[in-house]
């Protein structure tokens, strides 16, 4: 592939490129350490700092009662403290900030810290929470058609019970921040957040004064997946206090333990379903109960809660839907954005049902899963009219491209020849909604400067964190200007140059940012123009830039870019330009749940073959092959990255990635030696992806679609795969749907009566 | 003090011994390339490179996670950070080929598949693809679903295959893997002369994997007796029918062993399931059993060869035992405060002996067993004249099953005697439920891997379908 490398590669490879804790630090840089509650709920009946705080090179134990400000961080409802006053809600839980002269005190005081609590009950399951009416928020509802009735009509009906365990983001740099103090009462966070916004505003809030007082920086995020996009702000709002209150550098990294223990992951789902079929199998009717497993505090589980319901009918099309989210209220740490954002556990669910219904009616999940794809001008359960619809498209040409049918065969003679071994295969259709479901929030700005050398300096709210985003954005400039990547600078995310920026998140990261780059650098080209052709006595549109130099109708005039430059200095033209972007069209009424929600859908089908070790009940992917929706893919190298790495996640969620919290609210999978995610012999051997032919979409920055998210529901096919081989050895193996599906469940699955 | 080469600079520290090697590199010499991930050694962003000088005068080189690893093991090595590899305005040939396939995304663990592809390259044997995946199978990814890797790690192996091996060092600076400094590397390590300081402290450390994992905080803090120091403690040799073993013979010691090979052709892809290759290159056959984990895949490997181990006391006395009687209770065993385990011996197999070794885990790779077991079965005709079988995670110590092993003696191979034998071994087995898996899991998961044994050395005999019949 020849598209352009990640334009941080070179700084990566050498080990070179600064992460918030590779920060050279100031002198006299005070070490912060969280102090969190050791129960899931209760009444803090004592809390002892004093010996704690006795020791040598503690600087300064801070609780709520420090705060100056507000003790909240809570993004949708604030519902959150910052630090516990009298109440604990979960393990993890931050009580007090120790600040000490290096992280080893820091640790010390921590031991001796001495807290007793009075307990409360413990609820760590969603439908126990809801059984006791613990909410977040009220219940959401989408409708359409009449269910109830339409039950009635089918020939099949089938209900079943679905889990899926939560995930943990496992971004391999740990949540961290580092501030330091400025003048006149303000402070500099550099922080490893996706919202740097989010925090400035967090720390205002609890520090009692002005966004103004508060800049916030991000360099890069060492991965962030969701984990980053609300989950960052207490770190940094800590070390900010801390740094407000002594006047001095505070930094805070978490380390690993600490960021497992004290962090919400994705949202652990409980379900029901019930799905009514046609003899044609067509699904005719679909309901759902989802019940969110949201933690202790909000959060953002409302929004996830949104998008479960959105993608509660994935690819297909169903006139008779109704959908109910529950966030409910348990003692865990707070769960959170996860790439896929609620979307995934949706899509768990009626793929479910799909597979309950084809094994009852004794047809393949396949036959159910193609005659019900959504087609062009279909409503979805939220409204949307869908168009540009491409989940005939993608389904037809992956069973075309990749052969199915061989595939398919190939795995039933192995099932015939194996006794011990036993291969499954299945199809994963995906369709997800690009935009922020909070309408509000799809707006971005862009920062551009041309130097009077020609070089040219990029601020956007876009938040790298590997996902490539401002290489993207170089080429966007680099494009529009025609000039070598070498001469743009991608600048830190920073609150001071592009204010009141919505999260990296929800996939549209280069679309909102790079279209609103877009815009500023039109807008300079468009004055640097009217100079070449005052200086060349041409008609501007007869202009055009490229390899650095003006063209006049395509032919190399005298001016070269670095001439144009100067000379637009001399006229006094501004080389300035700060773009406001709004994505155009959707809108969603959260009153009657209807709307046009999404910029646009990104589509694909996936084939997975999986080979069951069935003496061992062990597994390996034999090969995923995808036929993938990019549009027009600005950058083929970087979006397949996105499209493999995303896939990783969603094997790993649906597969050895376990969760495990005990009774008492404590995380047992608090270490890297007891959550594994995938390494390298874990993934498919054989991986090919294919773009989808289609036009592209114009909503998309240069008709090139969002990739963060949607391909891992790819991963989805991975359960359905392998549950299919622990058929083909155990005929009296009952379905269950209970993610993830770790050797454990598979070879209980293999040896059930 | 502790001497060493860090990269291209002569270190002399009078920092405690146990602090951890990352934190010299982060802290004390301010080198912001080698990454905290984790501190257990189960991601490897912290990887760099340990040389050690060989007799020969040749560096052999070997991936290390720096997070659980002694700043005393550095004497007198040469230790190679991602900034070491680097060279002056233009990227390494690992670094290139991770460029080139997209391999690299946020970056945070990048530098630690770097250095374990320079491992790679430096490697002084034939490098195959395997070997290529095993060099990079401690480092953790969460970005890219390693595809790009593997391309990138191909690319290298590729071009590794033309590597001169009359003179490798001047091959790899030529086509720029390395920087020259690596070629006064054998000089100047010879230079740094290693005093045996022998102390009574008991505070025994050898490779760290598992005592760092547990107790790093606490170690940074203490005076340790680093036992690694010992070259009387390392050395695998054969005499007779016997081979002898040192304690501080690491994983990979056993792995690429020529002898361990012939005995036990499979001896690769059994110890490929233990660990990464970063902590095999640490972790201590000795170390493993006094770690005392009921899941210890070495234990459980070696109290199925029915080895002695000898021990030392302060006074130099020696005394042996059997492995199998070295435990009484859950990380309870016979070894008292100033002991040491100097020795490891067993009977080496003929071609009456069948071996094997099982393990099943949630990933296979790089993680702790649910259950794993082996077996030893001596065999005349048709009749088992020996074994030893052992299995791991269903018992409060690594169990080694004597009623199992002895209700096999004398009997016949057949599936009638494997139903049986399997029936006496559940009444042996107690596992518990935890978060490797439920007890019955793990009662199932024995009896799979049992049958496997025998599934997998009289394949003509036994069915799994008539077992599990």
């Amino acid at each position: 592939m020849n598209s352009i490398k990640n334009i941080d590669s070179f700084g990566h490879v050498r080990g070179e490129s600064l992460f918030v804790d590779d920060i050279i630090v100031q002198q006299n840089t005070l070490y912060g350490l969280v102090f969190d509650s050791p129960k899931a709920h209760g009444t803090i009946k004592k809390l002892d700092i004093a010996k704690a705080e006795a020791i040598e090179g503690v600087i300064k134990i801070f609780t709520y009662k420090d705060i100056p400000g507000e003790n909240q961080i809570g993004g949708i409802i604030p519902d959150e403290p910052l630090l516990a006053d009298n109440k604990v809600h979960f393990v993890g839980q931050p009580v007090a900030f120790i600040v000490a002269t290096s992280d080893s005190i820091a640790k010390k005081a921590r031991a001796i810290i001495e807290i007793e609590i009075e307990e409360l009950p413990i609820i760590t399951e969603a439908k126990e929470a809801a059984a006791k009416k613990q909410f977040i928020n009220k219940p959401r509802t989408f409708n359409l058609g009449n269910t109830s009735k339409a039950f009635g009509d089918c020939d099949y009906v089938f209900e079943d019970e679905v889990f899926t365990n939560g995930q943990e983001h496992l971004y391999l740099e740990t949540q961290g921040a580092y501030a330091i103090p400025m003048e006149n009462g303000s402070i500099k966070v550099t922080s490893s957040t996706q919202g740097p916004t989010q925090v400035q505003k967090a720390i205002a809030k609890v520090l009692g004064i002005g966004m103004h007082h508060i800049e916030v920086d991000v360099i890069r995020l060492g991965g962030g997946f969701g984990g980053k996009e609300d989950q960052a702000t207490p770190w940094a709002t800590l070390a900010a206090l801390a740094t407000y209150l002594l006047k001095k550098p505070v930094k805070l990294i978490l380390n690993r333990h600490d960021d497992l223990r004290m962090t919400g992951k994705r949202h652990p789902y409980e379900s029901n379903f019930k799905i009514g079929l046609s003899k044609e199998l067509k699904i005719i009717a679909f309901e759902a109960d989802f019940y969110q497993n949201a933690g202790a505090a909000a959060d953002l589980s409302p929004a996830v809660a949104e998008r479960t319901l959105f993608h509660a009918t994935n690819s297909y099309f169903v006139k008779n839907v109704k959908t109910t989210v529950y966030s409910c209220k348990t003692n865990l740490p707070p769960n959170t954005a996860f790439r896929g954002f609620g979307g995934p556990q949706g899509m768990f669910v009626i793929e479910a049902a799909i597979a309950k219904a084809a094994h009852e009616i004794g047809v393949t999940a396949k036959e159910i899963q193609e005659a019900n794809l959504i087609q062009e001008n279909d409503e979805l359960p939220y409204g949307q009219i869908m168009t540009q619809a491409e989940a005939v498209n993608s389904w037809q040409s992956t069973i075309k491209k990749f052969n199915y049918k061989k595939l398919a065969s190939e795995v039933e003679t192995f099932n015939n020849k194996n006794k011990d071994f036993k291969k499954g295969i299945a199809l994963m259709p995906i369709c997800f909604g690009i935009s922020f479901t909070n309408t509000p929030m799809n707006h971005a700005r862009a920062l551009v400067h041309i130097y009077q050398d020609g070089t040219v300096g990029i601020s956007t709210g876009a938040v790298e964190m590997g996902q490539s985003v401002n290489t993207k954005m170089l080429q966007i400039a680099a494009q529009i200007f025609a000039i070598h990547p070498d001469k743009i600078k991608l600048e830190t995310t920073n609150t001071t140059r592009v204010a009141n920026t919505s999260p990296s998140a929800a996939s549209s990261t280069a679309d909102l940012n790079g279209k609103a780059l877009l815009k500023a650098c039109s807008a300079i080209l468009e004055r640097l123009k009217i100079v070449a052709a005052k200086e060349l006595k041409v008609n501007e549109k007869e202009l055009s830039l490229q390899n650095e130099w003006v063209y006049i109708n395509s032919k190399k005039s005298s001016l070269s870019w670095k001439a144009l430059i100067a000379n637009a200095m001399l006229e006094r033209i501004a080389l300035s330009e700060k773009s406001h972007y709004v994505t155009p069209i959707i809108h969603f009424d959260k009153t009657t749940e209807k709307g046009h929600p999404f910029a646009y859908h990104v589509y694909g089908t996936a084939i997975i073959i999986t080979t069951v070790d069935c003496t061992r009940g062990t597994y390996v992917f034999d090969s995923i092959k995808i036929v993938h929706d990019y549009g027009k893919s600005m950058n083929q190298g970087i979006d397949l990255g996105q499209v493999e790495g995303a896939l990783a996640q969603g094997v790993g969620w649906m597969t050895m990635e376990e969760i495990a919290y005990d009774k008492k609210g404590n995380l047992l999978s608090n270490a890297l030696s007891t959550y594994k995610i995938p390494d390298i012999f874990s993934i498919a051997e054989d991986i090919e992806v294919i773009p989808l032919e289609t036009d592209g979409n114009e909503m998309a920055i240069l008709k090139s679609k969002a990739v963060g998210e949607p391909p891992l529901m790819y991963g989805i096919g991975a359960y359905f795969a392998i549950q299919n081989a622990i058929k083909a050895y155990n005929p009296n193996y009952k379905l269950k749907f209970h993610a993830p599906l770790t050797p454990e469940k598979v070879l209980m699955s293999l040896y059930e009566n | 003090m502790i001497e060493f080469i860090l990269n291209n600079k002569h270190i002399k520290t009078a920092e405690h011994n146990g602090i951890t090697l990352l934190d010299f590199i982060r802290d004390n010499q301010q080198l912001k390339g080698t990454k905290i991930g984790c501190r257990e050694g189960d991601c490897g962003a912290c990887t760099v490179l340990i040389g050690t000088l060989q007799e020969n005068k040749i560096v052999n080189y070997q991936s290390i996670t720096s997070c659980i690893s002694p700043l005393g093991n550095a004497q007198g090595k040469h230790i190679v950070t991602v900034d070491g590899t680097n060279l002056q305005d233009k990227l390494t040939t690992a670094q290139q080929a991770m460029t080139d396939n997209y391999a690299t995304q946020c970056g945070f663990c990048t530098p630690g598949f770097v250095v374990s592809l320079t491992g790679l390259a430096l490697k002084n044997t034939f490098i195959s693809y395997g070997d290529g995946l095993n060099a990079i199978s401690g480092n953790i990814c969460r970005c890219t679903g390693y595809k790009s890797i593997e391309k990138a790690t191909k690319n290298v192996i590729d071009s590794l295959q033309k590597k001169d091996t009359s003179n490798p060092i001047k091959w790899l600076v030529e086509n720029n893997y390395i920087p020259k400094y690596f070629a006064t590397i054998p000089e100047r390590l010879t230079a740094i002369i290693s005093e045996n300081k022998s102390t009574k402290n008991s505070n025994y450390v050898a490779g760290g994997t598992d005592l760092y994992v547990r107790n790093a905080d606490k170690l940074a803090e203490e005076n340790i007796n680093l036992l690694t120091a010992n070259n009387e403690l390392t050395g695998i040799s054969f005499y007779k029918d016997n081979c002898a073993i040192g304690a501080l013979a690491t994983v990979t010691d056993l792995m690429y062993n020529n002898a361990m090979q012939v005995y036990f052709p499979e001896i690769q892809s059994f110890l490929k399931l233990v660990s990464s290759e970063q902590i095999r290159n640490m972790a201590t056959l000795a170390g493993n059993f006094v770690n005392a984990s009921p899941i210890g895949d070495m234990t459980i490997l070696f109290l199925a060869l029915n080895c002695n181990i000898t021990i030392k006391n302060a006074d130099d006395k020696l005394r042996t035992i059997a492995l199998k009687d070295f435990y009484t209770s859950y990380k309870i065993y016979d070894l008292q405060k100033n002991e040491i385990i100097v020795n490891i011996a067993f009977e080496v197999p003929d071609s009456s002996h069948h071996f094997n070794f099982e393990k099943v885990s949630k990933r296979t790779h790089l993680d702790i067993a649910s259950v794993n077991s082996a077996i030893n079965i001596k065999t005349s005709g048709n009749t088992i004249e020996n074994v030893h079988l052992a299995v791991g995670g269903v018992a409060p110590i690594p169990k080694y099953l004597h009623k199992t092993s002895a209700f096999l003696v004398n009997k016949e191979v057949n599936i009638e005697v494997l139903k049986e034998a399997n029936l006496v071994m559940q009444k042996e087995i107690a596992p518990i439920s935890d978060v490797r898996g439920s007890s019955d899991y793990k009662r199932l998961l024995a009896r799979q891997l049992f049958f496997a044994h025998f599934t997998k050395l009289f394949p003509k005999k036994i069915s799994l379908t008539e077992l599990v019949a």
